[in-house]
């Protein structure tokens, strides 16, 4: 049964989340019976699941929340506002009792029994009972059975045969059959598939009259049917305890990190039938290699061209089996901005749009931390209170708007919000506390925004129990950055703000630029370039104590020899004769020297780590067409070393 | 030939758990996660047992049991409904559309196994 | 490059060795000397082929190569074992080790001069390894095993890695 569990438990959060959003369109006002619907049958399946596998807490308590359910599905009872928070909240309890189970970790009963009360105080009724086989039944025993069984003429028509229960009785003791043939009519009018038997059975067996009724449960309908006893004497029989105790094997050891991923079937099929290509294409290579004549050059070029555009395409379908849509990232903000905004009695709107654009699983997974920051930041700091807003002259909703959409090989992701905008004056007095700026600089708009991100400047004042928790700005550009992403503040004062963030689409794959340091050859992403240039005398200084500086827009950029760094051997030392790369990671920038740029390429990145080590100032490696392989720069790191080597 | 077995349930450990408890059993088994999608792969094959959920997006079970019982191929088919002892009046409703009977959930594979060998023989 | 032979690694050196008395080493040479590596260890043996080379890494760490897409490294055993460098040639080959590590299966190459032939070493052939003034470092090598006036080193591959900066700086990355 174990290896269901995984499928049973992934499903069972889609269905709560399902469970979650529809709750939300309820609360909203959406009378869709399919929204409601929805809500039950998501309910439904995860009762019946955990039933099946043994989660017997998560059943009962399901039954509970299911029967409600019904109820305001058969439109017997309303879904008030507070059936509904009452609801949200089981979803919660769910939520937990499912995460501990998948933990093999204890329930935490008395939440879940707490709520469970309210429901069935909201039932208004005692707890119906869970199962029926556990319960005590008295029963009648007989010597035997005298059993009259006349199926109705359509019993065939339900799919039903009278030989199976026959043979079912059969197998319970010793049996006399004695078969009544008075309705069947001429040959002429025989209709094959009408039901014209009837049976007298005689059947010695110590079971119960329930166990014999039990076997023509399905033709109960579709049938006379007497069972009398042969030698009628009472008796007291138990029924067995039904249910299983699995959960105590499964108290094993945890492993909760989900590894496996649902894959959309199409996605699937389509694999398939490309694969069948590569194959048709293979066997016409083959046969064009095997008698190989001049005149055939046309053939192989067009093969080859065939197996390149194959490749390419199976390439692209491989990579988007790890595509999931950003929804599964924005689903959870709906009930978050519910929550939320109730806890800060604002009034917000969420917006979002572009759910459908897909991006890889693992970048998914990490984004949805610091996205839950920034929104939160947004309801938080943002958006204002109705009182105060109402007398900027705004509406006194605020609106929230979550997007996505794909741009160039990057998605974009944005959060913006029609609230008061960043406070320029307190973050500049904010930082000059903290010591990040002096009380003298004289800095651009965008550079104070850009404060916001600086380790060290959140502070106490700033955090509060939604948006706080002690995560800052600077870890949520960290970990954008660490997705090879980026992010922007754009804010204007008393109109809102909005932050942009730039991921890439996947992890697996970059565009990089091949870059040549001496006779290797390193790839840099070229996310990650701003510019390169050629330095003319005078822009390259050496600074005591800071090393080269390059003279860029303003700055004074460090710069890093790679030659130097991974100690390769030049064409030229002479820094007018290579190339310098301006490259930005992190929010920092460095020029990197190089000899030359060469052509641009999409890579696949490969691990270094999996049997070598972590190498510093390389994130990975990757395969050259030629078989070969190169390292890729790690350019955050790359600036890290630059700056760190200024200071020192 | 081995029998063929339809299973049809949305929910997919559900529909995993039959369909592997019945393949180790033995029989062929086809999955469907609607009431839809196993009308389409009834039409394509020829069962001789279907199994199905009773609460299901796009189509439920009632409403397929009632169609499937209108193709020629599967006016005689044993089907099967998977039900929770909550909706009792499912099983009758199921029954007047056209249903074999029922199987009641929870069950585990041993369960399963007896009624299906009861009703394939 | 075309793997000139294959072996997959599989099956528990212990049992082999409890039921059969008998383990078989694939032998190779460096400069006069003769090595052994155990054979379940041994992956492939593929010929010289250029590798990329990876900064700031010792100089016995030559690179890393393409492996059917796996970036696996390479060690030079001649450096590793501080002995006289020689160029590589059409005989030199790489033979692909892969060793169970508490993180996984790590896959590595080391370089050889040629590699020789698979020997049967019984138990009774192994001695231990005497206190010989040789250039190679004794505590990589697990036994001495003389099979018909054959003396053969066998080496210890674990050990070596282990002692080698690999799984240092892998243990230093866990923690």
């Amino acid at each position: 049964m174990e290896q269901f569990h995984q499928t049973f438990f992934e499903e069972s959060f889609e269905g709560l989340d399902a469970m979650e959003s529809n709750l939300l369109e309820l609360q909203s006002g959406n009378s869709d019976p399919e929204v409601i619907n929805t809500i039950f049958r998501a309910a439904h399946s995860i009762k019946g699941g955990s039933a099946t596998f043994g989660f017997n807490e998560v059943a009962k308590f399901t039954h509970v929340l299911e029967t409600l359910l019904n109820e305001m599905r058969e439109g017997q009872r309303a879904a008030t506002p507070q059936a509904v928070n009452l609801l949200l909240e089981s979803v919660d309890v769910l939520r937990e009792m499912l995460t501990a189970v998948r933990g093999k970790q204890p329930i935490d009963t008395a939440q879940a029994n707490a709520t469970q009360q309210q429901l069935e105080i909201l039932l208004d009724s005692a707890a119906a009972p869970v199962t029926s086989s556990s319960t005590l039944k008295a029963s009648t025993s007989a010597a035997g059975w005298q059993i009259r069984f006349r199926p109705k003429p359509h019993l065939f028509m339900s799919g039903n045969d009278p030989l199976r229960i026959l043979r079912e009785l059969g197998q319970l003791g010793e049996m006399h059959i004695d078969v009544d043939y008075s309705a069947l009519p001429g040959f002429n009018n025989f209709d094959t598939e009408t039901s014209y038997l009837g049976w007298l059975l005689l059947l010695t067996t110590p079971r119960s009259k329930e166990e014999i009724t039990e076997v023509f449960a399905w033709v109960e309908e579709d049938a006379d049917l007497t069972i009398e006893p042969l030698a009628a004497q009472p008796l007291e029989t138990v029924a067995r305890q039904g249910g299983d105790r699995r959960v105590s094997d499964e108290r094993r050891a945890a492993g909760v990190e989900s590894t496996s991923i649902r894959v959309d079937i199409s996605k699937v099929d389509m694999l398939i039938n490309m694969v069948g290509e590569l194959v048709i294409n293979q066997n016409i290579l083959q046969q064009i290699g095997e008698h190989f004549e001049t005149n055939k050059l046309d053939l192989l070029q067009r093969a080859l061209g065939d197996l390149a555009r194959n490749t390419r395409e199976l390439q692209e379908s491989v990579m988007r089996i790890r595509m999931l849509p950003i929804n599964v990232a924005f689903n959870r903000f709906p009930r978050l901005v519910h929550d939320v905004s109730q806890k800060l009695s604002k009034k917000i709107e969420l917006k979002m749009s572009g759910e459908g654009t897909e991006l890889d699983k693992t970048v998914l997974e990490k984004i949805v931390d610091p996205l839950v920051h920034l929104v939160r930041n947004s309801m938080d700091h943002g958006i204002e209170t109705p009182e105060i807003r109402r007398t900027l002259g705004k509406p006194e909703t605020g609106t929230l708007l979550l997007s996505a959409c794909h741009k160039g090989g990057n998605i974009v992701i944005e959060i913006s919000d029609d609230g008061a905008g960043l406070n320029k004056a307190k973050i500049v007095k904010k930082a000059v506390e903290r010591g990040l700026i002096k009380a003298t600089d004289h800095l651009s708009d965008d550079q104070i925004h850009e404060l916001i991100f600086l380790p060290g400047f959140s502070t106490v004042e700033q955090v509060s129990d939604l948006s706080g928790r002690g995560v800052g700005m600077d870890v949520v550009r960290k970990n954008i950055s660490s997705l090879g992403g980026s992010v922007e503040i754009r804010s204007e004062s008393g109109k809102g703000s909005r932050f942009t963030i730039r991921l890439p689409l996947t992890l697996a794959i970059v565009d990089g630029q091949s870059a040549a340091v001496g006779n290797e050859f390193y790839i840099v992403p070229l996310v990650s370039i701003i510019v390169s240039t050629q330095v003319k005398s005078g822009q390259v200084s050496l600074v005591a104590g800071r090393g080269e500086v390059f003279h860029f827009r303003d700055e004074y950029l460090p710069v890093l020899r790679l030659h130097e760094l991974f100690g390769a051997k030049p064409r030229d030392r002479d820094i007018h004769a290579g190339l310098l790369v301006i490259v930005e990671g992190d929010g920092k920038r460095a020029g990197l020297f190089v000899d030359e740029l060469l052509g641009q390429q999409q890579v696949v990145i490969k691990s270094l780590e999996t049997n070598y080590k972590r190498v510093e100032g390389v994130s990975g490696a990757t395969i050259l067409g030629d078989g070969a392989v190169a390292l890729i720069l790690d350019i955050p790191g790359l600036i890290r070393i630059a700056h760190q080597r200024q200071v020192a | 030939m081995a029998m063929k077995i339809l299973a049809v349930d949305d929910s997919a450990s559900m529909r995993q758990m039959v369909s592997f408890t019945l393949k180790g059993a033995g029989y062929d088994v086809e999955e469907a996660a609607d009431g839809k999608q196993a009308l389409d792969k009834a039409k394509g094959n020829k069962f001789n047992l279907v199994i199905s959920d009773v609460n299901m997006p796009v189509m439920d079970g009632i409403s397929f049991i009632k169609e499937l019982r209108t193709l020629q191929d599967y006016k005689f088919t044993p089907i099967l409904m998977l039900t929770t002892e909550s909706t009792d009046g499912k099983k009758q409703e199921g029954k007047a559309a056209g249903a074999t009977g029922w199987i009641i959930k929870p069950f585990n594979p041993d369960q399963l196994l007896a009624t299906i060998k009861k009703v394939l023989g | 490059m075309e793997a000139v032979a294959t072996k997959q690694n599989s099956g528990d050196t212990a049992s082999i060795v409890t039921t059969t008395g008998l383990m078989q080493y694939l032998t190779f040479s460096l400069g006069q000397e003769d090595y052994g590596v155990d054979i379940l260890r041994v992956q492939e043996i593929r010929g010289w082929h250029q590798v990329t080379r990876v900064p700031n890494a010792p100089a016995h760490m030559l690179g890393v190569l393409n492996l059917r897409g796996t970036i696996v490294p390479i060690i030079d055993m001649r450096m590793r074992f501080h002995l006289e460098k020689v160029e590589y040639n059409p005989v030199t080959v790489i033979i692909v080790l892969s060793i169970q590590t508490p993180k996984g299966t790590r896959v590595f190459g080391i370089v050889v001069d040629s590699v020789s032939d698979v020997l049967d070493v019984t138990s009774k052939d192994i001695k231990a390894t005497p206190d010989f003034g040789t250039t190679v470092n004794t505590d990589f090598i697990s036994g001495l095993a003389t099979v018909s006036e054959r003396m053969v080193m066998l080496l210890d591959i674990d050990k070596l890695l282990s002692a080698d900066e690999l799984a240092q700086v892998n243990a230093a990355a866990a923690a």
